[in-house]
This record gives structure tokens, sequence and C-alpha cells, in this order.
């Protein structure tokens, strides 16, 4: 078989004045702009092109496009990069796979001798036992896989996403997507028309015939001058509920990828028709090609595909294949047809070659005719993939040898040849019937849409009638069936399936299509069933002695073609939050933590001295990510009442009390303090991490379960930069910057807010808590001045001694007070009786989130958070070792929160207990993560530190 | 991604909303029974066919509404009903 460059050819595709070199396996070659890597190989005398999955066969052109199984290769640090449409571009370093230690002396190769043990599920069978032995398997057998090499220090580029909301959406861009696609544009509807491909126009693109040509540059000047928005090497990948669709955009000019989500009114799938091989022996040899594969050759790309061919042909692209070849000065040595009941049987030759093809010529003996090129066109796989997706099962006709859509939903319509034949005319027409209906039922899509909005969007007129599907149907031509010859060949060329192997399974009973398909791997490949999913029922069917249409087919799933994860994962649209003190902690060059959305500082170098600053002096530490919601109206406090487990109807102006709020399942689901600042207005502060999930909360009780109550609710988090000022000079700090506030420790006492001027900056509040056990003020501030208030506090301070402190001394001085933290020392299963604060639940309250749960929990002995030291005061215990009974491995809790005491000088811990074991002074034993077990000891507080409060309070 | 027709902010993509299941009464939390109280926590209709169902606004209006929404073919029919939460099975 030799290929070579033709004259130039009036359907080209190629720029002859524009030559691109490029590397195939370290060695020099050339092209032309336009060229596929493949075609660019192919006029340059390359036919081998991989080596196949399972038994290394040397693999030349098949299809010569998107699906060609054997067209797969490496490019640069690309790996899987299929040859059959991937454009070449110059200095690409091309490189073949799954071939060791190269193409042509592949050593692997012996697997081909070994082909009769290497059946279906050799290796379930083979490598299931010993068990033990599975890692050394799996090393070995992970050299055999297939497919490239994935460099790990691939930079990362560049992946883009976009949102689209067009009325009709044409998947394929062939005559009748491009008819619908003109004709729903027409009436004013949006249009998306998406091709695979690198240009529209589908077969007509590789079409040499003359009526064909000026069809398709017509085509190509309306869509043009349309407003049909056109992508091309795009796939639409998906199709998910109410026609959301998934697109990939190949040829972006920046991305590597776009992912495109479209919300279509109405989906016209419009993908044509796949060329299917023939299954017989030697079908998989170099040299025997399908007739799409030998007209796309010749016209997109003017290669000569062979020197002597024999075309087997079925249908008029077989015929026209014929015409094509003899044009391009193939010497034609036979045309063997298939609508005469002529078989092909198998092929001779080489590895590498077909010598010639053998023809079953019925009761005579077999006819050998030699030639090195063998063309098949033996009939069509309708890609019915999503239209699958949106439900539909194809129904196989066995006249017309393929499978059809039966009964698609009606905001999803088909056209062209996936639905029927018919001249060019008749497709074009009903194309152009399909876009009309199309874009009539998107507009009603989109009148029902808007009259779902009653307030925003004001509906013009009536709902336009669903428009009924009048289209006249196209005809379904008789075609040979045509699967499997008398010999067996290759099936998946893919995963290396034979029919043999398709048969032999259904012998062990996998004779179920989809089983088959799993237990074989025919279909799964990187072809994906686009080739081989008929021959793979057909296979199955005969072996069992039944019809296609009995058997069915495989459901098709996204994606349609291959994307990358760069893709999928896209641009990063997650936003970032932090503070407007954050400039101030990166010039101190913090080191951040991430909780949730929220960028904070964790310490400024060494937490222990940050801890011991906030005990001896006065630290600032930025907690702008509590929550806050502003709580406003006559009704706040029953609203306080139903959330928190505690009693809030007596809180006085000024005043902040603790609150602990339980879900309906007596759950603790959040904490915090809430300060009334007026008459009807309070301020509720949660945890930071809950400070979404609370707000929908509160507004989830609002609005469905006491809408009568009036309470407006206003999410302030990010409206004031929040400073917790904590230590025993922090009261001297404070005053140095603020006004119109007595800081007498009797005028402004523990638990009690104030509105406040601080630093010149008006409409602060402040209120007196503390988390760290010290005396503190926590100053909320309108956040555009929080910068500023910070270096104000930090400058009035310098003598004081005044440092900034971050999460991490925060934890380890919440840890010595033994405060716990929601979703930290509770989990999913805390009751609010678990927490050593049950004092806080008062169970005479009318009514409250959770309150039935913890009536009936109030006389069970439930698990205790309780304050543990590890005996040996240098041991920090992992967070969440096991505490447990002994020697044994009965668990009877574990530690939740573990910290060095910088302050105490000894490890500290919060854990969860059974209740025996929750009294000061018992004995426990925590399993390390190293497996030794160390003793504790349960103290009698919750505080390692000040147990009395005595320094808060001050 | 099914399209949720939010009453104020027109059809949005679902993950625009938080889920918040099948709607479901409250029982009197003074006189419901064990049973009861855990019904209403952790049971549900699940039927195939019609279902009234709560969602969220979450990125949007920030209201709590009702749905009729069939599960076996993910129709949706109106009118949205704002703040309501009872009933379960439509």
């Amino acid at each position: 078989m030799t290929m070579s460059r033709l004259g130039i050819q009036s359907t080209e595709v190629i720029d002859r004045a524009t030559k691109l070199r490029f590397k195939w396996n370290g060695k020099r070659f050339s092209g032309f702009e336009g060229d596929t890597i493949a075609s660019a190989l192919a006029a340059s005398g390359e036919h081998i092109f991989s080596r196949s999955m399972k038994y290394h066969r040397p693999r030349g052109i098949l299809t010569a496009d998107y699906w060609d199984p054997n067209l797969l290769v490496q490019v640069g640090d690309d790996p899987n990069v299929r040859a059959g449409h991937r454009l070449l571009e110059s200095s690409m370093d091309v490189r073949s796979q799954n071939a060791w230690p190269s193409l042509h002396r592949d050593l692997k190769a012996a697997n081909s001798l070994l082909g009769r043990f290497l059946t279906a599920g050799f290796y379930y069978k083979t490598f299931m036992r010993p068990q033990w032995l599975w890692p050394t398997y799996e090393r070995v057998l992970a050299t055999f896989a297939p497919g490239g090499k994935i460099d790990i220090d691939t930079p990362h580029r560049y992946h883009d996403k976009r949102y689209s909301h067009p009325d009709v959406v044409v998947a394929g861009a062939g005559p009748a997507g491009i008819e619908a696609a003109l004709a729903a544009s027409a009436t004013g509807a949006q249009v998306l028309l998406v091709e695979h491909q690198h240009a529209v126009g589908g077969h007509l693109r590789f079409s040499s015939g003359d009526a064909d040509q000026a069809a398709l540059t017509q085509l190509q000047a309306t869509l043009a001058a349309s407003d049909v928005e056109v992508l091309t090497d795009s796939t639409v990948t998906g199709r998910y509920e109410d026609n959301w669709l998934g697109i990939v955009q190949r040829n972006h000019p920046i991305a590597v990828e776009r992912l495109i989500k479209a919300r279509a009114k109405v989906l016209v799938v419009a993908p044509g028709l796949i060329e299917r091989p023939y299954v017989f022996e030697g079908n998989d040899r170099p040299g025997v090609i399908t007739s799409g594969a030998a007209r796309r050759l010749i016209n997109l790309w003017g290669v000569k595909p062979g020197e002597r061919a024999v075309v087997f042909s079925a249908n008029a692209d077989g015929d026209a294949a014929a015409a094509d070849l003899d044009r391009a000065g193939v010497e034609i040595a036979e045309i063997v047809d298939a609508r005469e009941r002529r078989r092909i049987s198998s092929t001779t030759g080489s590895s590498r070659a077909v010598d010639a093809v053998v023809v079953d010529a019925g009761l005579a003996s077999n006819q050998r005719i030699d030639a090195d090129l063998l063309v098949v066109a033996a009939g069509w796989t309708a890609p019915t993939s999503l239209l699958n997706m949106a439900g539909d099962r194809p129904v196989y006709d066995a006249t017309a040898a393929r499978f059809f859509p039966s009964d698609p939903p009606a905001n999803v319509l088909a056209t062209g040849g996936i639905v029927g034949d018919g001249s060019l005319d008749q497709l074009r027409s009903h194309g152009a019937a399909t876009g009309r209906l199309a874009a009539a039922r998107a507009a009603a899509v989109r009148h029902r849409l808007q009259a779902h909005t009653a307030r925003a969007l004001a509906v013009d007129g009536t709902e336009p009638a669903w428009a009924p599907d009048e289209r006249s149907p196209l005809g379904r031509d008789a075609h040979p069936e045509l699967y499997r010859s008398d010999t067996h060949g290759m099936v998946d060329y893919s995963e290396d399936v034979s029919s043999k192997d398709l048969v032999a399974a259904s012998k062990e009973g996998y004779d179920s299509v989809e089983l088959a398909k799993r237990f074989t791997t025919a279909t799964m490949g990187p072809s994906q069933g686009k080739l081989e999913t008929v021959n793979t029922v057909a296979a199955i069917a005969e072996a069992r002695g039944e019809t296609i249409a009995e058997v069915g087919t495989t459901v098709w799933r996204p994606p349609y073609a291959p994307l990358t994860l760069g893709a999928l994962a896209g641009r990063v649209f997650e936003p970032v939050r932090v503070s407007s003190i954050h400039p101030w902690h990166e010039a101190k060059g913090v080191t951040t933590i991430q909780a949730g959305q929220w960028i904070r500082p964790d310490h400024y170098g060494d937490p222990a001295a940050e801890v011991r600053n906030v005990r001896e002096n006065v630290g600032l530490i930025d907690v702008t990510p509590l929550g806050k919601l502003d709580l406003r109206g006559p009704d706040v406090s029953k609203l306080l009442n139903l959330l928190y487990v505690n009693k809030w109807s007596k809180l006085a102006v000024g005043k902040v009390r603790y609150g602990m709020m339980c879900a309906e399942d007596g759950v603790v689901l959040d904490d915090g303090v809430t300060g009334r600042l007026g008459e009807d207005h309070y301020m509720m502060s949660t945890t930071s991490s809950g400070a979404g999930g609370v707000w929908e909360w509160v507004e989830n009780w609002l609005q469905t379960e006491r809408p009568d109550w009036r309470v407006h609710v206003t999410p302030v988090t990010t409206a004031y930069a929040s400073i917790n000022i904590a230590g025993p000079k922090s009261r001297e700090l404070v005053s140095r910057v603020t006004s119109g506030v007595d800081l007498d420790p009797d005028a402004f006492r523990y638990m009690e807010v104030r509105g406040a001027t601080v630093a010149g900056v008006s409409g602060c509040f402040m209120w007196r808590i503390g988390f760290t056990g010290e005396l503190s003020f926590e100053l909320h501030v309108p956040a555009g001045h929080g910068l500023a208030v910070w270096e104000a506090l930090m400058d009035a301070g310098s003598d004081l001694g005044v440092g900034p402190f971050g999460l991490e001394g925060q934890r380890i001085m919440r840890l010595e007070k033994g405060h716990f933290i929601v979703g930290q020392d509770t989990d999913g299963l805390t009751l609010a009786p678990s927490t050593g604060m049950g004092g806080l639940i008062k169970l005479d309250k009318d009514d409250f989130a959770g309150k039935p749960e913890l009536v009936w929990a109030a006389d069970r002995r439930l698990p205790q958070i309780v304050a543990i030291q590890p005996d040996n005061p240098n041991i920090v215990p992992d967070e969440a070792c096991q505490i447990v009974r002994g020697d044994s491995n009965e668990i009877l809790g574990r530690i939740t929160s573990a910290r060095f005491s910088p302050t105490l000088g000894r490890s500290i811990c919060l854990g969860q207990v059974e209740p025996e074991l929750a009294t000061g002074g018992t004995k426990l034993t925590v399993l390390l993560t190293s497996g030794e077990r160390i003793s504790a000891t349960v103290i009698d507080h919750h505080a390692h530190f000040d147990p009395a409060g005595e320094r808060l309070r001050g | 991604m099914l399209l949720v027709p939010c009453p104020n902010c027109g059809p949005r993509n679902s993950a625009d909303l938080r889920y918040g299941g099948e709607s479901h009464a409250r029982p009197d939390p003074a006189t419901a029974s064990p049973s009861e109280w855990r019904s209403y926590l952790y049971l549900r209709d699940n039927p195939a066919g019609w279902l009234r169902e709560t969602w969220y606004c979450a990125s949007g209006c920030r209201r709590w509404f009702a749905l009729e929404r069939n599960t076996a073919t993910n129709e949706f029919r109106g009118p949205p009903l704002p703040g309501d939460k009872r009933g379960g099975a439509a």
C-alpha cells in the first residue's frame, strides 16, 4: 500500500502554498495548512499509525476522521490526540502511542501470538487470585495499558467557560442541520449551530459531485450572511434535563477548550450517519479503509490512498468512492457489489499491508484478487446519543439495516440522515421544516417560562399554540444487512475485540448486550461505540440466534465526544473573600488559612507568642467573617425565642446574650451572641462558617412558619469589619481611640453592647464578650473603615505592647477556656445537652426549634463534651483520636480538639465521652494515631484556665 | 439541570436554588408524639408523580416557595405558593 499526494483537487481544503514542518517519531516530515496530522503523514507515504491495544498489531487509517480508532497519537505533552481530526501545526512533535520500543519493531506484538489465550475476560479471570498479588499485577499490567504519556509537569493552561441561552441549538451542520438553523433563524429565533468537524457542510464537503459542491457553496454563503451563530470544531457533548446542553469548543482562540453550558428551548439533533466497518478476517489489516476514508483522503486533502483497489459497495457512497478512486488514478481491480449478494471473505498479506482480497464466490471456489487497498461501504450507524440522553430508545429497521429514533421528547427534534434517506433536496427541506417547527416550539417554551414569573416579567399575549409536527417524513432506503461475513474479524478496533470474542462471551452467558459490552469491553474504548456498536449487537444476535431488533442496543451516555478534564473544571468562578484589613496582614507576612470562601490570618509567625501577648498585654484579631444579621421589627424577640434554646424576652437594650441554636432534631446548629441595640433593633452574630446557613434558616422560619411576624432580616457580615481587642490592657487601648462611650467597668459591663465612634469613625458598635477568656471588646466598624481603625489601634497601643493574633492563637485560647466550636467539638449527632450547656435550654418555653427532641432527651444519658488533660503534659493527641476502654478497642469517645497551651505549659483537649466518663477526675485511655495508648484525666470544668472567668469580667 | 420557575426571578438553574425537599407540615410541638415528630423529620412520601416541594432562591430573591413537580417527568405546574410548607404528595 503506497499513499501519496495527488495533484490539486477542486474540493481540497489544504493550502499548498503554506508548508508546515513537523516531526513524527523524531523524523522530519511536512504537510500543508489544512491537513490533519494523519493526512499529512499519509501524503508522505506513512501507513502505520499505531499498534492495537491488546495484540499490538500494526494499524493504519480506517475512517480518517475524528472517530478513527487507529489514529490516536501523542502531540508534545498532549496524549491521545486524534490525528484523523487534529489539524497540523508547524513544529508539532507527534509520536506514536502504545508501541515499544518503536512503532515498527513493537516487542509486545508477541501478544498476538498468545491471541488465543488473550480471549475476552482473560484479565478478569487471570489476575483475580491471589488477591495479595494484585499490586504486582497492576504494576506490570499498567505498562501494557494503551494511551499516551501524561507529563505531570505540564503547565496549567487556560480553559474557559461560557453560558448561553439560545432558542434553538442545532447539533450538526450538514445540509439538513444548516437548513434547520437557517429556517429557525429566519423566524427571528436565536440559533446556535454546532459542528463537530472543522467546517460546515457534512458529507457535501468530501463529495466531488458538481451539484453537491454548488449546494455546499450556496449553504456556506447563506449561513455566513445569516444571524446564526456557528461553532465549528465543537461538539454537543451531552443533553440533560430541560435541554441543558454541554458544548465543548475546541478551536477557541485563547482557551485550550471552552465548555459552553447552553440552555436551549429546543434542540435539533442532526449528526448525520457514521459509516460502519464490516467484520471479516483481516479487516484490521492496514489497507482496509471505509468508503468515507477514501473520499476524505482524496477530496479534502488530495491524498491517493493506494495503487490498486477492491471496492466493496453496498450503497451510493461506495459507488461514489469507486468513482473518486478511479479519478485519482487508483486502479480499480474489482467492485464487489453487496447489492448483488457478493461478499468479501478476507484479506491476505503481512501484518503491515494487504496484498490481496478474497471474495466469497458462493458455491464456486473463492476468488483472490491482488490489491493493496480494500475500500468498504457496508452501511451506517445512526449516532443517536443525544436522543438517547433525552430518553429516546432507538429502534432497529432491518430493511434499512440501521437504528432509527423512536419517540424523542417534544423539545428535541431530529433531522437529516439520522431520521431517514432522501435526495439532497429532500434532506434540505426536511431540515428547513424541522427548523421552522423548532422555532415555533421555542417561542411557546419561551412564553411558558416567562409566564411562570408572576411579577418580574410582563408576558405579552397568550401562549403560542404548541406547534404540531407536520413534517413530511423522510423515506428509508433498502440497504443490505451487512455485519459479519463468513469469517471472523475485528469488531472493536479500539479494544481489540473480535466477533469470536463476542461469540465466546455469549457462550459463557454474557449474552445480554450490556453484559457482553462490559465483559469484552467492546464499545468501551476511545471510539465509544460510534463505529462498533451495531456490529457488536449483530455478533451477539447471531450467537443467540436472534434478530438485532430483539437484542436491542446499548445506551449511549454523555459525553458524545471526549473533552478534557480542564474543560470540565473550566474557569474557577468561586469567589475568594478577604476582609478590608487583609492588606495589613499581608504586609506583616501573615500565614493564612482558608475557611469556607474566606482567607483568614492563621498566625504571624509564632502563635504561642501571640497567645502570651494577649494574656499579658493586648492583641487584635480580625474576625470580620463572623456572621452578622441585622434584625429589626417588633417581633424580633419572638423570633429569637423560636430559634435559640434559651430565653430572650427580657434582654434589655444595651445587653448581649449568648445563644445556642438547634435544628428540629435537637442537634446543635450554631451559636453566637445577639445584642439588643435598640427597642426593635438587634444584632445577631453567628459562627463564621454558619453565616449563610443561619440566614437561610431564619428566612425559612419567617417566610414559611411565621409569615405574620414583623421582622426584617439584613445580612451585614461584610458590611462591618470586626476586630476583637483582647487582653488585660484592652480597655486602656480602646479608651484611647473611642469617644461617646463610658468605658468604666461599671458603666459598660461584660455582656453589654454600645454604639461608638472609634478613631473618628461613627456608626460603630462594640460588645464586651470574649472567646479568649480575656477582658475584650469586639468592635464592629463600617467595613470601608476597617483598615484605618485597625491601624489606629495599632498606633495607639504601641506602648501597651499591642500585636496581632490569628485564628490559631484564638483557637488555643478558646481551648484554654474550654469553649466548644460547633462542627469541631460537636457533630451531626450532638444534641444540645451534650455540650455541657444544658442549663441554657428552657423547656418551659412554648416552642422553639428542636424542642420536642430536647424534651425527650432530657431523661436520656447522652455523651458529653468534657475538658481532658493528658497525664503526660507534653503529649498532644491528634484531633479525632479515639478514647477506648483499657487495652481493648471499645470506643468510649474521642478527642475533638487538642493543642499545647503556652499559658499552662501543657497539652489540653476537649473531647466527647460516654456519660459515665464525664465526671471530673475520671481516668481515660487515649489511643494515639501511632497506636500508643496514653492516660488522660477529665477535669472538673470545661475551662483549663481561669474557670471562674475573673479575667474577662475585669 | 432542572430549570426552576422562581416566582420572582423567573426560570433559574436549579443550582441557583436550595432544594428544600418535599414540603411537609410541622406538627404542633406541644402535642406531637415521637413518631409524628420523627415522621416530620425523616419520612417523605417520595411519589413517582406529582409532588409539592419547597425551594429557596438562594442566589436570587431569597424567597422560599413551594411548587408542584411531577417527579416522573420533571414538569412543574403552577402557580408557585410563596411561603407555603403544607402537604407532600400533591
